[in-house]
Protein backbone atom coordinates (compact mmCIF):
# COMPACT_ATOMS: atom_id res chain seq x y z
CA UNK A 1 0.00 0.00 0.00
CA UNK A 2 1.73 3.44 -0.80
CA UNK A 3 2.19 5.41 2.54
CA UNK A 4 0.77 8.70 0.85
CA UNK A 5 -2.82 7.12 1.43
CA UNK A 6 -2.37 8.28 5.04
CA UNK A 7 -2.95 11.95 6.28
CA UNK A 8 0.20 13.25 7.79
CA UNK A 9 -1.53 14.44 11.32
CA UNK A 10 -2.97 10.53 11.74
CA UNK A 11 0.64 9.17 10.71
CA UNK A 12 1.80 10.88 14.03
CA UNK A 13 -1.00 10.31 16.22
CA UNK A 14 0.20 7.62 18.21
CA UNK A 15 -1.79 4.28 19.31
CA UNK A 16 -3.33 4.27 22.89
CA UNK A 17 -0.59 3.04 25.46
CA UNK A 18 -3.44 0.62 26.74
CA UNK A 19 -3.40 -1.38 23.55
CA UNK A 20 -0.08 -3.07 23.78
CA UNK A 21 -1.40 -4.23 27.63
CA UNK A 22 -4.49 -5.60 26.19
CA UNK A 23 -2.61 -7.78 23.66
CA UNK A 24 -0.75 -9.08 26.41
CA UNK A 25 -3.44 -9.76 28.87
CA UNK A 26 -5.92 -11.29 25.86
CA UNK A 27 -3.35 -13.66 24.99
CA UNK A 28 -3.24 -14.91 28.79
CA UNK A 29 -5.46 -17.95 30.53
CA UNK A 30 -6.75 -17.45 34.24
CA UNK A 31 -6.11 -13.86 34.53
CA UNK A 32 -7.98 -11.50 36.91
CA UNK A 33 -8.83 -7.99 35.36
CA UNK A 34 -8.59 -5.03 37.32
CA UNK A 35 -7.91 -3.27 34.00
CA UNK A 36 -11.38 -3.14 32.52
CA UNK A 37 -13.27 0.29 32.57
CA UNK A 38 -16.41 -0.74 32.42
CA UNK A 39 -19.21 -1.77 34.91
CA UNK A 40 -19.05 -5.54 35.60
CA UNK A 41 -23.12 -5.54 36.25
CA UNK A 42 -25.41 -6.24 32.93
CA UNK A 43 -27.40 -3.48 32.22
CA UNK A 44 -31.11 -3.29 34.40
CA UNK A 45 -33.29 -6.16 33.14
CA UNK A 46 -36.11 -3.58 32.49
CA UNK A 47 -33.88 -1.48 30.03
CA UNK A 48 -33.12 -4.63 27.82
CA UNK A 49 -36.73 -5.15 27.95
CA UNK A 50 -38.24 -1.76 26.97
CA UNK A 51 -35.52 -1.92 23.93
CA UNK A 52 -37.08 -5.56 22.71
CA UNK A 53 -39.92 -4.02 23.49
CA UNK A 54 -39.16 -1.23 20.74
CA UNK A 55 -37.79 -3.35 18.03
CA UNK A 56 -40.74 -5.22 18.46
CA UNK A 57 -43.08 -2.61 17.36
CA UNK A 58 -40.77 -2.00 14.69
CA UNK A 59 -39.24 1.26 15.74
CA UNK A 60 -36.41 0.71 13.48
CA UNK A 61 -36.46 4.18 11.94
CA UNK A 62 -33.90 6.97 12.36
CA UNK A 63 -34.65 9.98 15.31
CA UNK A 64 -34.32 13.14 15.32
CA UNK A 65 -30.91 14.16 15.03
CA UNK A 66 -30.85 15.39 18.15
CA UNK A 67 -32.45 12.09 19.25
CA UNK A 68 -36.31 11.10 20.75
CA UNK A 69 -37.96 14.31 22.13
CA UNK A 70 -39.15 12.15 24.41
CA UNK A 71 -35.45 11.13 25.76
CA UNK A 72 -34.13 14.57 25.74
CA UNK A 73 -37.30 15.18 27.94
CA UNK A 74 -36.38 12.90 30.57
CA UNK A 75 -32.57 13.71 30.33
CA UNK A 76 -33.43 17.34 30.81
CA UNK A 77 -35.94 16.30 33.89
CA UNK A 78 -33.30 13.89 35.39
CA UNK A 79 -30.57 16.57 35.79
CA UNK A 80 -32.92 18.98 36.68
CA UNK A 81 -34.15 16.76 39.71
CA UNK A 82 -30.44 15.64 40.15
CA UNK A 83 -27.88 18.23 40.26
CA UNK A 84 -30.27 21.46 39.65
CA UNK A 85 -29.44 21.89 36.14
CA UNK A 86 -32.19 23.20 34.00
CA UNK A 87 -31.64 22.73 29.86
CA UNK A 88 -34.40 23.31 27.46
CA UNK A 89 -35.02 19.24 25.82
CA UNK A 90 -36.04 21.35 22.58
CA UNK A 91 -32.87 22.77 21.61
CA UNK A 92 -30.36 22.10 24.38
CA UNK A 93 -29.41 18.57 24.04
CA UNK A 94 -27.98 16.63 21.55
CA UNK A 95 -28.20 12.64 22.37
CA UNK A 96 -24.97 11.20 20.98
CA UNK A 97 -22.92 7.74 20.46
CA UNK A 98 -21.40 7.38 23.53
CA UNK A 99 -20.33 10.59 25.62
CA UNK A 100 -17.13 10.34 23.44
CA UNK A 101 -18.71 11.31 20.50
CA UNK A 102 -20.25 14.45 22.46
CA UNK A 103 -16.39 15.33 23.18
CA UNK A 104 -15.59 14.72 19.72
CA UNK A 105 -18.05 17.49 18.41
CA UNK A 106 -17.70 19.61 21.07
CA UNK A 107 -14.18 19.98 20.08
CA UNK A 108 -14.85 20.17 16.87
CA UNK A 109 -17.18 22.73 16.81
CA UNK A 110 -15.31 25.37 19.07
CA UNK A 111 -11.57 24.71 17.99
CA UNK A 112 -9.87 26.57 15.57
CA UNK A 113 -6.38 25.51 14.43
CA UNK A 114 -3.50 26.37 17.10
CA UNK A 115 -6.52 26.56 20.04
CA UNK A 116 -5.52 25.54 22.81
CA UNK A 117 -7.29 23.38 25.93
CA UNK A 118 -6.51 22.55 29.22
CA UNK A 119 -6.90 19.09 30.06
CA UNK A 120 -5.80 17.94 33.57
CA UNK A 121 -4.08 14.80 34.16
CA UNK A 122 -3.97 11.48 34.30
CA UNK A 123 -6.87 11.47 32.62
CA UNK A 124 -8.91 9.37 30.25
CA UNK A 125 -6.76 8.23 27.37
CA UNK A 126 -8.94 9.75 24.31
CA UNK A 127 -8.71 13.62 25.49
CA UNK A 128 -5.72 14.59 23.91
CA UNK A 129 -6.33 12.81 20.96
CA UNK A 130 -9.71 13.80 20.22
CA UNK A 131 -8.31 17.40 20.56
CA UNK A 132 -5.43 17.32 18.06
CA UNK A 133 -7.70 15.52 15.59
CA UNK A 134 -9.69 18.51 15.86
CA UNK A 135 -6.81 20.88 15.61
CA UNK A 136 -6.54 22.16 19.00
CA UNK A 137 -3.37 21.65 21.41
CA UNK A 138 -3.90 19.68 24.34
CA UNK A 139 -2.07 21.99 27.14
CA UNK A 140 -1.84 19.46 30.16
CA UNK A 141 -1.98 20.70 33.73
CA UNK A 142 -0.94 17.71 36.30
CA UNK A 143 -2.33 16.76 39.66
CA UNK A 144 -1.22 14.95 42.11
CA UNK A 145 -2.13 12.72 44.84
CA UNK A 146 -0.88 15.09 47.56
CA UNK A 147 -3.80 17.56 46.10
CA UNK A 148 -6.26 14.11 45.92
CA UNK A 149 -5.50 14.69 42.26
CA UNK A 150 -7.90 17.41 42.17
CA UNK A 151 -7.18 20.44 39.75
CA UNK A 152 -6.10 23.31 41.75
CA UNK A 153 -6.99 26.97 40.69
CA UNK A 154 -3.37 28.39 40.55
CA UNK A 155 -2.22 25.66 38.72
CA UNK A 156 -5.27 26.47 36.18
CA UNK A 157 -4.48 29.71 36.20
CA UNK A 158 -0.80 29.19 35.33
CA UNK A 159 -1.84 27.28 32.19
CA UNK A 160 -3.54 30.20 30.59
CA UNK A 161 -2.43 31.79 27.71
CA UNK A 162 -3.78 34.50 24.93
CA UNK A 163 -4.77 30.78 22.91
CA UNK A 164 -6.59 29.21 25.74
CA UNK A 165 -9.89 28.59 24.72
CA UNK A 166 -11.84 25.58 26.89
CA UNK A 167 -11.12 23.54 29.82
CA UNK A 168 -11.36 19.74 30.50
CA UNK A 169 -12.88 18.39 33.18
CA UNK A 170 -13.84 15.36 34.20
CA UNK A 171 -15.05 14.82 37.77
CA UNK A 172 -15.23 12.10 39.55
CA UNK A 173 -12.17 11.02 37.40
CA UNK A 174 -11.02 8.45 35.23
CA UNK A 175 -8.24 7.02 36.16
CA UNK A 176 -7.91 8.82 39.64
CA UNK A 177 -11.44 8.48 40.66
CA UNK A 178 -10.68 12.64 42.32
CA UNK A 179 -13.82 14.18 42.97
CA UNK A 180 -14.05 17.92 42.48
CA UNK A 181 -16.38 19.40 45.34
CA UNK A 182 -18.15 22.52 45.34
CA UNK A 183 -15.57 24.84 46.58
CA UNK A 184 -12.82 23.16 44.20
CA UNK A 185 -15.41 24.07 41.05
CA UNK A 186 -16.18 27.61 42.56
CA UNK A 187 -11.86 28.22 42.62
CA UNK A 188 -12.20 27.01 38.71
CA UNK A 189 -15.48 28.80 37.90
CA UNK A 190 -13.52 31.67 39.30
CA UNK A 191 -10.62 31.51 36.78
CA UNK A 192 -12.67 30.25 33.67
CA UNK A 193 -15.29 33.42 34.05
CA UNK A 194 -12.09 35.71 34.68
CA UNK A 195 -10.81 34.53 31.48
CA UNK A 196 -13.70 34.08 29.59
CA UNK A 197 -13.31 30.45 28.68
CA UNK A 198 -15.68 27.42 27.72
CA UNK A 199 -15.84 24.35 29.97
CA UNK A 200 -16.22 20.93 29.17
CA UNK A 201 -17.32 19.07 31.58
CA UNK A 202 -17.17 15.29 31.21
CA UNK A 203 -19.75 13.71 34.16
CA UNK A 204 -20.17 10.47 33.32
CA UNK A 205 -19.27 8.93 36.53
CA UNK A 206 -21.21 12.11 38.11
CA UNK A 207 -24.26 8.85 39.57
CA UNK A 208 -20.82 7.03 40.68
CA UNK A 209 -20.28 9.10 43.86
CA UNK A 210 -19.91 7.86 46.97
CA UNK A 211 -19.03 10.91 50.24
CA UNK A 212 -20.71 13.79 49.35
CA UNK A 213 -23.51 15.23 46.77
CA UNK A 214 -22.45 15.40 43.33
CA UNK A 215 -21.98 19.58 42.11
CA UNK A 216 -22.23 19.93 38.08
CA UNK A 217 -20.50 23.13 37.06
CA UNK A 218 -22.81 24.35 35.27
CA UNK A 219 -25.07 24.78 38.43
CA UNK A 220 -23.03 27.34 39.59
CA UNK A 221 -23.43 31.01 39.16
CA UNK A 222 -23.18 32.06 35.74
CA UNK A 223 -21.35 28.95 34.30
CA UNK A 224 -24.42 27.22 32.24
CA UNK A 225 -23.84 29.41 29.64
CA UNK A 226 -20.30 28.46 29.09
CA UNK A 227 -20.39 25.06 30.10
CA UNK A 228 -20.95 21.80 28.06
CA UNK A 229 -21.99 19.39 30.35
CA UNK A 230 -21.39 15.76 28.84
CA UNK A 231 -22.57 12.50 30.24
CA UNK A 232 -24.29 9.12 29.06
CA UNK A 233 -25.42 5.75 29.94
CA UNK A 234 -22.63 3.99 30.57
CA UNK A 235 -21.26 4.06 33.70
CA UNK A 236 -24.28 4.41 36.27
CA UNK A 237 -26.80 2.27 33.83
CA UNK A 238 -24.30 -0.27 33.24
CA UNK A 239 -25.18 0.64 29.25
CA UNK A 240 -21.23 0.82 27.86
CA UNK A 241 -22.05 -1.65 24.60
CA UNK A 242 -25.26 0.71 23.92
CA UNK A 243 -23.00 3.43 23.06
CA UNK A 244 -25.05 6.35 24.04
CA UNK A 245 -24.62 10.02 25.76
CA UNK A 246 -25.36 12.97 25.58
CA UNK A 247 -24.39 16.83 25.89
CA UNK A 248 -26.11 19.93 26.91
CA UNK A 249 -25.34 23.09 26.35
CA UNK A 250 -26.70 26.69 25.20
CA UNK A 251 -28.46 26.81 22.63
CA UNK A 252 -26.04 28.80 20.45
CA UNK A 253 -23.51 26.13 20.78
CA UNK A 254 -25.29 23.31 20.56
CA UNK A 255 -26.72 24.45 17.52
CA UNK A 256 -23.65 24.43 15.95
CA UNK A 257 -22.73 21.09 17.30
CA UNK A 258 -25.95 19.62 15.67
CA UNK A 259 -24.50 20.34 12.34
CA UNK A 260 -21.53 17.90 12.40
CA UNK A 261 -23.73 15.46 14.33
CA UNK A 262 -25.98 15.19 11.39
CA UNK A 263 -23.88 15.18 8.84
CA UNK A 264 -21.40 12.63 10.30
CA UNK A 265 -23.97 9.98 12.39
CA UNK A 266 -27.33 11.11 12.30
CA UNK A 267 -28.63 10.08 14.98
CA UNK A 268 -28.37 7.62 17.48
CA UNK A 269 -29.09 3.96 17.82
CA UNK A 270 -32.68 3.67 17.87
CA UNK A 271 -33.36 0.82 19.89
CA UNK A 272 -30.65 2.16 22.36
CA UNK A 273 -32.46 5.67 23.04
CA UNK A 274 -35.89 3.66 23.98
CA UNK A 275 -33.58 1.77 26.32
CA UNK A 276 -32.77 4.91 27.45
CA UNK A 277 -35.84 6.24 28.50
CA UNK A 278 -36.28 3.39 30.64
CA UNK A 279 -33.32 3.56 32.35
CA UNK A 280 -33.96 7.43 33.35
CA UNK A 281 -37.87 6.73 34.49
CA UNK A 282 -37.35 3.24 36.46
CA UNK A 283 -33.65 2.15 36.29
CA UNK A 284 -32.39 4.82 39.30
CA UNK A 285 -33.23 1.66 42.28
CA UNK A 286 -30.57 -0.42 40.08
CA UNK A 287 -28.38 2.52 39.87
CA UNK A 288 -28.87 3.12 44.02
CA UNK A 289 -27.96 -0.77 44.51
CA UNK A 290 -25.21 -1.11 42.14
CA UNK A 291 -23.96 2.39 43.41
CA UNK A 292 -23.95 0.91 47.09
CA UNK A 293 -21.97 -2.22 45.96
CA UNK A 294 -19.32 0.03 44.11
CA UNK A 295 -19.24 1.77 47.47
CA UNK A 296 -18.33 -1.13 49.46
CA UNK A 297 -15.75 -2.78 47.03
CA UNK A 298 -14.02 0.76 47.11
CA UNK A 299 -13.33 0.67 51.16
CA UNK A 300 -12.22 -3.05 50.99
CA UNK A 301 -10.24 -2.24 47.78
CA UNK A 302 -8.34 0.84 49.31
CA UNK A 303 -8.04 -0.70 52.74
CA UNK A 304 -6.61 -4.29 51.16
CA UNK A 305 -4.07 -2.21 49.15
CA UNK A 306 -3.26 0.31 52.19
CA UNK A 307 -2.64 -3.36 54.45
CA UNK A 308 -0.19 -4.44 51.57
CA UNK A 309 2.03 -1.04 51.38
CA UNK A 310 0.76 0.75 48.24
CA UNK A 311 -0.11 4.09 49.41
CA UNK A 312 -3.18 4.92 47.53
CA UNK A 313 -5.70 8.02 48.25
CA UNK A 314 -9.52 7.75 48.91
CA UNK A 315 -11.47 7.94 45.40
CA UNK A 316 -14.92 9.76 46.01
CA UNK A 317 -16.40 8.53 42.85
CA UNK A 318 -15.86 6.15 39.81
CA UNK A 319 -14.86 3.01 39.78
CA UNK A 320 -10.99 2.77 40.20
CA UNK A 321 -8.33 3.28 43.12
CA UNK A 322 -4.82 4.62 42.00
CA UNK A 323 -2.57 3.35 44.55
CA UNK A 324 1.28 4.23 43.93
CA UNK A 325 3.75 1.54 43.03
CA UNK A 326 6.97 3.92 43.85
CA UNK A 327 7.54 2.01 47.17
CA UNK A 328 8.56 -1.31 45.02
CA UNK A 329 11.45 0.89 42.88
CA UNK A 330 9.35 -0.45 39.82
CA UNK A 331 8.00 2.23 37.40
CA UNK A 332 4.06 1.61 36.30
CA UNK A 333 4.49 -0.28 33.23
CA UNK A 334 6.88 -2.94 35.01
CA UNK A 335 5.11 -3.03 38.36
CA UNK A 336 1.70 -4.43 35.57
CA UNK A 337 3.65 -6.24 33.07
CA UNK A 338 5.25 -8.43 36.12
CA UNK A 339 2.07 -8.39 37.97
CA UNK A 340 0.48 -10.03 34.85
CA UNK A 341 3.13 -12.40 34.22
CA UNK A 342 4.30 -13.56 37.75
CA UNK A 343 0.58 -13.51 39.28
CA UNK A 344 -2.13 -13.52 36.43
CA UNK A 345 -3.51 -9.85 37.54
CA UNK A 346 -4.43 -6.97 34.85
CA UNK A 347 -4.43 -3.89 36.10
CA UNK A 348 -3.24 -1.01 34.14
CA UNK A 349 -0.25 1.31 34.12
CA UNK A 350 -0.64 4.93 35.45
CA UNK A 351 1.82 6.28 32.63
CA UNK A 352 -1.00 5.53 30.14
CA UNK A 353 -3.46 8.04 31.21
CA UNK A 354 -0.52 10.88 30.91
CA UNK A 355 3.20 11.48 32.49
CA UNK A 356 1.93 12.21 35.54
CA UNK A 357 0.47 8.80 36.28
CA UNK A 358 3.89 7.27 36.17
CA UNK A 359 4.23 5.24 39.28
CA UNK A 360 0.58 4.71 39.62
CA UNK A 361 -1.50 1.54 38.77
CA UNK A 362 -5.39 1.86 37.75
CA UNK A 363 -7.19 -1.06 39.69
CA UNK A 364 -10.93 -1.43 38.71
CA UNK A 365 -12.80 -2.63 41.38
CA UNK A 366 -15.67 -3.30 38.96
CA UNK A 367 -15.51 -6.67 39.45
CA UNK A 368 -17.12 -9.40 41.91
CA UNK A 369 -16.31 -9.62 45.38
CA UNK A 370 -14.69 -12.84 44.30
CA UNK A 371 -12.60 -11.86 41.91
CA UNK A 372 -11.47 -8.76 43.98
CA UNK A 373 -10.63 -11.10 47.17
CA UNK A 374 -8.38 -12.95 44.87
CA UNK A 375 -6.76 -10.33 42.90
CA UNK A 376 -5.61 -8.48 46.32
CA UNK A 377 -4.24 -12.09 47.56
CA UNK A 378 -2.63 -12.10 44.60
CA UNK A 379 -1.25 -8.42 44.18
CA UNK A 380 0.22 -8.95 47.80
CA UNK A 381 2.03 -12.31 47.26
CA UNK A 382 3.90 -10.28 44.23
CA UNK A 383 4.42 -7.46 47.10
CA UNK A 384 5.75 -9.13 49.09
CA UNK A 385 8.29 -11.01 46.94
CA UNK A 386 9.53 -7.56 45.73
CA UNK A 387 10.10 -6.37 49.12
CA UNK A 388 11.67 -9.87 49.80
CA UNK A 389 14.28 -9.37 47.23
CA UNK A 390 14.63 -5.43 48.05
CA UNK B 1 -31.39 1.30 62.95
CA UNK B 2 -27.90 3.14 62.00
CA UNK B 3 -27.14 3.26 58.05
CA UNK B 4 -24.39 1.04 58.57
CA UNK B 5 -26.80 -1.65 60.15
CA UNK B 6 -28.93 -1.68 57.34
CA UNK B 7 -26.05 -1.50 54.81
CA UNK B 8 -24.75 -4.79 56.76
CA UNK B 9 -28.01 -6.38 56.37
CA UNK B 10 -28.34 -5.91 53.06
CA UNK B 11 -25.03 -7.45 52.41
CA UNK B 12 -25.22 -10.42 54.87
CA UNK B 13 -28.73 -11.29 52.91
CA UNK B 14 -27.29 -11.30 49.63
CA UNK B 15 -23.85 -13.62 51.05
CA UNK B 16 -24.43 -14.76 54.57
CA UNK B 17 -21.02 -16.43 54.43
CA UNK B 18 -19.17 -13.19 54.50
CA UNK B 19 -16.77 -12.53 57.58
CA UNK B 20 -16.58 -9.99 60.21
CA UNK B 21 -13.49 -8.67 58.59
CA UNK B 22 -14.40 -8.26 55.32
CA UNK B 23 -17.67 -6.85 56.53
CA UNK B 24 -15.40 -4.63 58.15
CA UNK B 25 -13.64 -3.51 55.47
CA UNK B 26 -16.77 -3.61 52.96
CA UNK B 27 -18.79 -1.00 55.46
CA UNK B 28 -15.37 0.94 56.28
CA UNK B 29 -16.08 0.08 59.98
CA UNK B 30 -13.57 -1.66 62.92
CA UNK B 31 -13.85 -5.48 63.43
CA UNK B 32 -15.42 -4.72 66.97
CA UNK B 33 -18.39 -2.73 65.17
CA UNK B 34 -19.05 -5.22 63.21
CA UNK B 35 -19.39 -7.87 65.39
CA UNK B 36 -21.63 -5.40 68.30
CA UNK B 37 -23.80 -4.72 65.14
CA UNK B 38 -24.17 -8.72 64.48
CA UNK B 39 -25.01 -9.21 68.14
CA UNK B 40 -27.44 -6.53 68.71
CA UNK B 41 -29.41 -7.66 65.35
CA UNK B 42 -28.92 -11.00 66.46
CA UNK B 43 -30.53 -10.12 69.78
CA UNK B 44 -33.16 -8.08 68.44
CA UNK B 45 -33.90 -11.23 66.47
CA UNK B 46 -33.54 -9.18 63.18
CA UNK B 47 -31.36 -11.41 61.60
CA UNK B 48 -32.79 -14.98 62.77
CA UNK B 49 -30.72 -17.12 61.01
CA UNK B 50 -27.78 -18.18 58.82
CA UNK B 51 -28.29 -20.39 55.91
CA UNK B 52 -27.36 -21.70 52.69
CA UNK B 53 -29.35 -21.66 49.52
CA UNK B 54 -28.35 -25.19 47.69
CA UNK B 55 -29.33 -26.44 44.67
CA UNK B 56 -30.45 -30.39 46.10
CA UNK B 57 -30.70 -31.12 42.11
CA UNK B 58 -27.16 -31.53 42.04
CA UNK B 59 -26.75 -33.50 44.67
CA UNK B 60 -27.87 -37.51 43.31
CA UNK B 61 -30.30 -39.39 45.51
CA UNK B 62 -31.23 -36.43 47.79
CA UNK B 63 -33.97 -34.81 45.23
CA UNK B 64 -36.82 -33.11 47.52
CA UNK B 65 -40.65 -32.90 45.91
CA UNK B 66 -41.79 -29.02 46.88
CA UNK B 67 -45.58 -28.41 46.77
CA UNK B 68 -47.69 -25.35 47.10
CA UNK B 69 -50.62 -25.90 48.68
CA UNK B 70 -53.88 -22.99 48.42
CA UNK B 71 -55.55 -23.85 51.58
CA UNK B 72 -59.60 -22.09 52.39
CA UNK B 73 -60.02 -22.16 55.64
CA UNK B 74 -63.01 -21.48 58.52
CA UNK B 75 -61.02 -17.99 60.85
CA UNK B 76 -61.48 -19.16 64.69
CA UNK B 77 -63.58 -16.74 66.92
CA UNK B 78 -61.34 -14.12 68.23
CA UNK B 79 -57.96 -15.77 66.83
CA UNK B 80 -58.16 -15.11 63.13
CA UNK B 81 -56.29 -17.20 61.31
CA UNK B 82 -53.69 -17.39 63.68
CA UNK B 83 -54.90 -20.12 65.21
CA UNK B 84 -55.36 -22.55 62.42
CA UNK B 85 -51.92 -21.00 60.99
CA UNK B 86 -49.68 -22.05 63.94
CA UNK B 87 -51.53 -25.89 63.84
CA UNK B 88 -50.25 -26.19 60.15
CA UNK B 89 -46.42 -24.14 60.62
CA UNK B 90 -45.42 -26.48 63.26
CA UNK B 91 -45.45 -29.43 61.27
CA UNK B 92 -41.68 -29.80 60.06
CA UNK B 93 -42.14 -30.29 56.67
CA UNK B 94 -43.70 -27.06 55.90
CA UNK B 95 -40.96 -24.65 54.57
CA UNK B 96 -43.19 -21.39 54.61
CA UNK B 97 -47.23 -20.28 55.06
CA UNK B 98 -48.50 -17.19 54.30
CA UNK B 99 -51.77 -15.43 55.04
CA UNK B 100 -52.91 -14.32 51.63
CA UNK B 101 -55.12 -12.01 49.70
CA UNK B 102 -57.11 -13.15 47.12
CA UNK B 103 -59.13 -16.78 46.89
CA UNK B 104 -57.94 -19.08 49.45
CA UNK B 105 -56.76 -18.11 52.72
CA UNK B 106 -53.17 -19.61 53.43
CA UNK B 107 -50.47 -20.93 50.99
CA UNK B 108 -48.02 -23.40 52.20
CA UNK B 109 -44.93 -24.28 51.03
CA UNK B 110 -44.10 -28.14 51.54
CA UNK B 111 -40.84 -30.16 51.03
CA UNK B 112 -40.92 -34.31 51.03
CA UNK B 113 -39.31 -37.30 49.42
CA UNK B 114 -41.60 -38.42 47.24
CA UNK B 115 -45.26 -37.11 45.91
CA UNK B 116 -46.91 -40.06 48.04
CA UNK B 117 -45.39 -38.08 50.89
CA UNK B 118 -46.81 -34.78 50.56
CA UNK B 119 -50.40 -36.25 49.46
CA UNK B 120 -50.17 -38.42 52.86
CA UNK B 121 -49.84 -35.24 54.68
CA UNK B 122 -52.63 -33.41 53.03
CA UNK B 123 -55.00 -36.07 53.27
CA UNK B 124 -53.57 -37.41 56.89
CA UNK B 125 -52.48 -34.46 58.48
CA UNK B 126 -54.00 -31.28 57.23
CA UNK B 127 -57.21 -31.67 55.81
CA UNK B 128 -58.53 -33.21 58.78
CA UNK B 129 -57.92 -30.33 60.29
CA UNK B 130 -61.59 -28.94 61.52
CA UNK B 131 -61.34 -25.59 60.40
CA UNK B 132 -59.31 -26.04 57.27
CA UNK B 133 -62.52 -26.30 54.33
CA UNK B 134 -60.68 -27.11 51.14
CA UNK B 135 -56.80 -28.09 49.83
CA UNK B 136 -55.72 -27.50 46.34
CA UNK B 137 -52.52 -28.76 45.80
CA UNK B 138 -48.98 -27.63 42.89
CA UNK B 139 -46.08 -29.33 42.59
CA UNK B 140 -43.34 -27.51 41.66
CA UNK B 141 -41.63 -29.24 38.33
CA UNK B 142 -38.35 -26.65 38.12
CA UNK B 143 -36.93 -23.84 39.66
CA UNK B 144 -35.82 -21.68 38.43
CA UNK B 145 -35.14 -18.55 40.42
CA UNK B 146 -35.15 -18.81 44.43
CA UNK B 147 -34.58 -16.37 47.26
CA UNK B 148 -33.62 -13.46 44.17
CA UNK B 149 -30.84 -16.26 43.00
CA UNK B 150 -31.16 -17.74 39.70
CA UNK B 151 -30.40 -21.57 38.91
CA UNK B 152 -28.62 -23.17 36.73
CA UNK B 153 -27.33 -20.42 35.78
CA UNK B 154 -24.57 -20.93 32.82
CA UNK B 155 -20.77 -20.26 34.10
CA UNK B 156 -19.96 -17.00 34.99
CA UNK B 157 -18.79 -15.82 31.97
CA UNK B 158 -17.36 -12.10 31.72
CA UNK B 159 -18.22 -10.73 28.44
CA UNK B 160 -16.14 -8.01 29.26
CA UNK B 161 -12.51 -7.30 27.47
CA UNK B 162 -9.71 -7.66 29.67
CA UNK B 163 -8.43 -4.37 29.69
CA UNK B 164 -10.50 -1.10 27.90
CA UNK B 165 -9.84 2.41 28.98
Amino acid sequence: MSERFIAEHIKTLKPSGIRRFFDLAQSMEGVISLGVGEPDFTTPWSVIEASYHSLERGFTAYTPNAGLPQLRRSIAKFLSARFSVDYDSKDEIIVTVGASQAIDIAFRSILNPGDEVIVMEPSFVSYVPTITLAGGVPVIVDTHEHNQFKLSKDALEQAITKKTKAVLICSPNNPTGAVLDKEDLEGISDVIKAHDLLVISDEIYADLIYDEAYTSIASLEGMKERTLLVSGFSKAFAMTGWRLGYVCGPEGLISQMLKIHQYTIMSAPTMAQYGAIEALENGLGEVAYMKESYKQRRNYVVKALTRMGLSCHTPGGAFYVFPSVKSTGLTSAEFAERLLMEEKVAVVPGSVFGESGEGYIRCSYAASMKQLTEAMVRIEQFVNKLKAKA
Amino acid sequence: MTEKALEMLRLLEKNAAYSNALLADLLDISIDEVKNIRQTLEDQAVILGYQTLIDWTKVLNTELVTAMIEVKVTPTRGKGFDQVAERIYRFKEVKALYLMSGSYDLSITIEAQSMMEISRFVSDKLSPLDSVMSTVTHFILKKYKHDGVIFNQEEDQDPRMMVTP
